[in-house]
């Protein structure tokens, strides 16, 4: 059972509970007189007056609504600034729609590597550690976090080195030929595989582009706009046999909100 | 000193498919049934987020934690093995429902060529058409003896479906019509059926109409909602066993469910177990669970570990080919495909059902002349329309560059632009394939990780070189723009996803000189214990294995409330 406590904020005052019968009847999930189960009955029914929670996406009307997500729980300054620089390469902005940096996906990275991914803790740690096949995957003993402060200290030492000057401050060109000297391995590092980072910020960037708005990227849903993704539907039922057209997408929060 | 419980009629280890439908079926005739599963409580409102790739798909919510028991792995005998640190290949259930909570629901039955594999291939093509080391056996079962269990596994779980034109033969219908048609499935359908060939609607256990089963359990419609395949079902639509066989058996009042609990040891004394072992994970504290009969349904990889460690069965030895438990690991050969790239049509993918597909049977099993062909066996193969959620689709021509202004261009362009069409390949057994306990590594509680020694073999590149070019051919016919196929299959890698169809290791046959239970799942060596799921597959067949693992349960259930009756062997 969803714990109301913990949608936290304060306007979650006037949490009611329907009996899950009543509500899955009112639904219209009932087969032959017999109630059937969905993670809708146990909805947790929310004041309409209090239908919008805090920190929804500015766009929508109230103007005073600020996005308190975006502060940083694990980067610095200067590795915010070179993940933001990096990002924006591998997936700038351009005539279809926004880039890394618009979508929040720094911050997305950010917070990410704060929780359990960055702490690989649901993932095999013990020792010993021995170099492998590639097939065998990664056996190396750094979490992702530590591999992300070295990857990132090592982009800054490349371009110190090859351009003198600093990740940031390169032009975009000089940027993409550091982001492929990691992504081929002609960097060679001791402590982590240059290619393995590369591969890592890579697909977090794809993840902060796309994921649901919940976790700091993909802002506004203009990740999926841009590509025409629904995100959070309930039903499909009547489009799925249809050819195929735009649905305005929803999120997770909008699916709190509206239960 | 381990403490022990009051004694039961009945343990099972493990509550996933499997172990769910063995616990329905003994606790209505009568028996008492304790479950220990090592994972938590599962239900249906736990899914009330669950539209959220990150979390589900990409972070697995749902999957075994690691950090407590993985496997290692390696190529060969020669190369250390290693642990599986993070998910890959394929992932693992945990939890009540096990693997079946956040599976797609294709429910498929093995042909009929599948059960006496070696007996029609020596009759079709002669001996020399096995390799050297390929140890292919007949399974001890017909599929005509199967049948009545694969209905009865398909009304359980309201199979949406049309018969199978070149599968075997069915005594009765499916019990739910098709799932709807999808644009992209018309299709494929088309084509198919343009080049001759015999194309169905997949069989699917996400229901698409409200079904009623035989156990009076209703479940509402699919919604098509696209996050089916590693996500649990906030419908209550996709057939799982928390939503089918756990309420059946809990209603008798003679099931007892106990999480956190996880099996150590199967306890026996004078060639029968006594019960078993197992840690509270919540207490640390290790239990004795005493049973007249013990049922091992913790899937593959702990099923082997479990006897292993109990040192009940005959250990395999890869040398000289002797021994059973452990025995004829197999997999699946799923990189068999061809991707589509179409310029002026788009597609409604972002919608879709983890079941929802066309799939044909022309170049599956022996339904296809190998005379020629350096493999044996094939592929079923489809377009499925799953839901391509865009975290993990982002599909690009061949020669796109990976990250960058072109990726990103190309990879909006064709977000809706993109078909595969893909086989699912069977898995042949070899001497040199098996799992063992590894000498190295452990798990949380102190027990060595299962070892997999692994990889694929000429039958498998030959196979899947064939079946992608298969693919390719459909593809063509169904006009896409540019199409991009396997280039040769490399090795087998444990880091890239392919399927959570592990087979083997307690393998079912006629003899225990090369199976560790008969074809009621019962262990040769230990009259009371029965060991079920695909564990028990001496091969895997070009489909999805849960279909088979259901019906193997059904006549275990059958079997095991005989045994309960008389003793002794069954077979
Ligand atoms: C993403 C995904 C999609 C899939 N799609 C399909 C599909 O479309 N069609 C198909 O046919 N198959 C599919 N499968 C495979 C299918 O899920 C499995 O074949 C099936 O669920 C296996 O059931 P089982 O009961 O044998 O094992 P499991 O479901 O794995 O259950 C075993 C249970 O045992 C527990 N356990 C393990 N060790 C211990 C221990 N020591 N003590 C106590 N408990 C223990 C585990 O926690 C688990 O809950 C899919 C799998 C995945 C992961
Ligand atoms: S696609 Fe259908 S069966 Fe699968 S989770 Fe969604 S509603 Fe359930």
């Amino acid at each position: 059972m969803a714990d109301p406590n913990q949608t936290g904020g304060s306007d979650n005052q006037k949490v009611e509970q329907p009996s899950r019968r009543k509500f899955l009847v009112q639904a219209g999930y009932a087969v032959g007189g017999v109630i059937v189960g969905g993670a809708l009955g146990s909805l947790i029914r929310r004041d309409k007056k209090t239908e919008t929670a805090p920190g929804a996406s500015p766009g929508e009307g109230a103007a005073e609504a600020r996005n308190y997500n975006r502060a940083l729980m694990f980067f610095n300054q200067e590795q915010l600034n070179i993940v933001s620089a990096a990002t924006e390469r591998i997936f700038p902005a351009d005539d279809a729609g926004p880039g890394a940096l618009a979508l929040g996906v720094p911050f997305f990275i950010d917070h990410q590597l704060a929780g359990e991914w960055g702490f690989n803790s649901r993932e095999y740690m013990s020792p010993p550690f021995f170099a492998g096949e590639k097939e065998q995957g990664y056996q190396g003993r750094l979490k992702r976090r530590e591999m992300f402060e070295i990857g990132l200290r090592e982009m800054e030492n490349h371009s110190q080195t090859k351009y003198t000057k600093g990740f940031t401050e390169l032009a975009p060109e000089q940027q993409d030929e550091v982001l492929r000297a990691f992504e081929s391995d002609e960097v060679k590092l001791t402590t982590i595989s240059a290619s393995g980072f590369f591969k890592m910020l890579r697909s977090s960037t794809l993840e902060g582009a796309y994921s649901d708005p919940l976790y700091g990227g993909n802002a506004d849903m203009n990740g999926w706009r841009m590509r025409a993704y629904p995100g959070n539907q309930m039903s499909y039922t009547d489009v799925i046999d249809k050819d195929f057209a735009v649905i305005a997408p929803s999120s997770l929060q909008d699916h709190l909100s509206a239960h | 000193m381990a403490k022990t419980l009051p004694k039961t009629d009945v343990v099972v280890v493990g509550v996933g498919w499997a172990g769910g439908i063995i616990a329905a079926e003994l606790t209505k005739s009568g028996l008492n049934v304790v479950g220990l599963e090592r994972g938590k409580e599962r239900k249906t409102e736990d899914y009330f987020m669950v539209h959220d790739e990150l979390r589900y798909a990409l972070r697995y919510e749902l999957m075994q934690d690691l950090s407590k028991d993985t496997v290692t792995f390696r190529s060969q005998e020669k190369v250390r093995a290693l642990p599986m640190r993070q998910y890959g290949s394929f992932l693992l259930g945990e939890g009540l429902g096990g693997a079946g909570v956040h599976w797609n629901g294709q429910t498929y039955r093995f042909l009929p060529y599948d059960f006496q594999i070696r007996t029609k291939t020596i009759e079709r093509y002669g001996k020399g058409k096995i390799p050297e080391g390929m140890t292919i056996q007949d399974w001890g079962i017909t599929y005509e003896e199967l049948e009545p269990y694969y209905d009865k596994f398909e009304k359980l779980t309201g199979i949406s479906g049309e018969p199978n034109p070149l599968g075997g033969q069915r005594s009765a219908d499916y019990p739910t019509p098709p799932m709807k048609k999808s644009p992209a499935l018309s299709l494929f359908n088309e084509a198919a059926s343009k080049l001759k060939l015999h194309p169905y609607m997949m069989p699917s256990a996400n229901l698409s109409q409200n079904y009623t089963n035989p156990d009076g359990i209703s479940r509402g419609a699919c919604q098509y909602c696209a996050y089916c395949e590693r996500f649990g079902c906030e419908y209550g639509a996709k057939a799982d066993p928390v939503v089918t066989v756990l309420p059946v058996a809990l209603k008798t009042g003679k099931f007892e469910i106990r999480t956190h609990s996880n099996v150590r040891r199967i306890l026996h004394k004078g060639g029968k177990a006594t019960g078993v072992m197992y840690t509270d994970s919540t207490t640390g504290e290790e239990l004795i669970q005493p049973a007249d009969i013990v049922v091992v349904t913790s899937y593959v990889f702990n099923n082997v570990k479990l006897l292993l460690m109990s040192g009940l069965g005959k250990p395999y030895d890869p040398a000289s080919g002797t021994g059973v438990i452990g025995r004829n690991y197999a997999y699946q050969v799923t990189k068999g495909n061809a991707a589509g790239f179409f310029e002026d049509k788009e597609f409604n993918m972002f919608a879709g059902a983890g079941a929802l597909g066309v799939t044909l049977d022309d170049y599956n099993g022996d339904n296809f002349d190998h005379s020629d062909l350096k493999f044996i066996h094939g592929a079923a193969i489809s377009l499925s329309q799953t839901g391509m959620r865009p975290i993990a689709n982002n599909p690009v021509p061949g020669g796109t560059a990976s990250w960058g202004a072109e990726f990103k261009a190309n990879s909006v362009k064709y977000a809706n632009r993109f078909l595969s069409v893909g086989g699912q390949g069977s898995s042949m057994p070899f001497q040199h394939h098996f799992l063992d306990l590894d000498p190295t590594y452990k798990d949380a509680y102190g027990d060595p990780l299962v070892r997999l020694t692994f990889d694929f073999e000429e039958q498998d590149r030959q196979l899947a070189m064939y079946v992608s070019n298969r693919c390719a051919d459909i593809m063509k016919e169904m006009g896409a723009n540019h199409i991009d196929q396997l280039k040769s299959l490399g090795p087998y890698e444990i880091t890239m996803y392919q399927s959570t169809h592990n087979t083997g290791g307690v393998v079912m046959g006629a003899s225990p000189d090369t199976s560790a239970v008969n074809t009621y799942a019962q262990m040769w060596d230990a009259e009371n214990v029965f060991v079920v799921g695909a564990s028990a597959f001496p091969h895997n067949s070009g489909y999805n294995p849960t279909g088979t693992v259901g019906a193997l349960a059904y006549r275990t259930a059958e079997g095991i409330i005989k045994y309960r009756q008389k003793g002794g062997m069954l077979v």
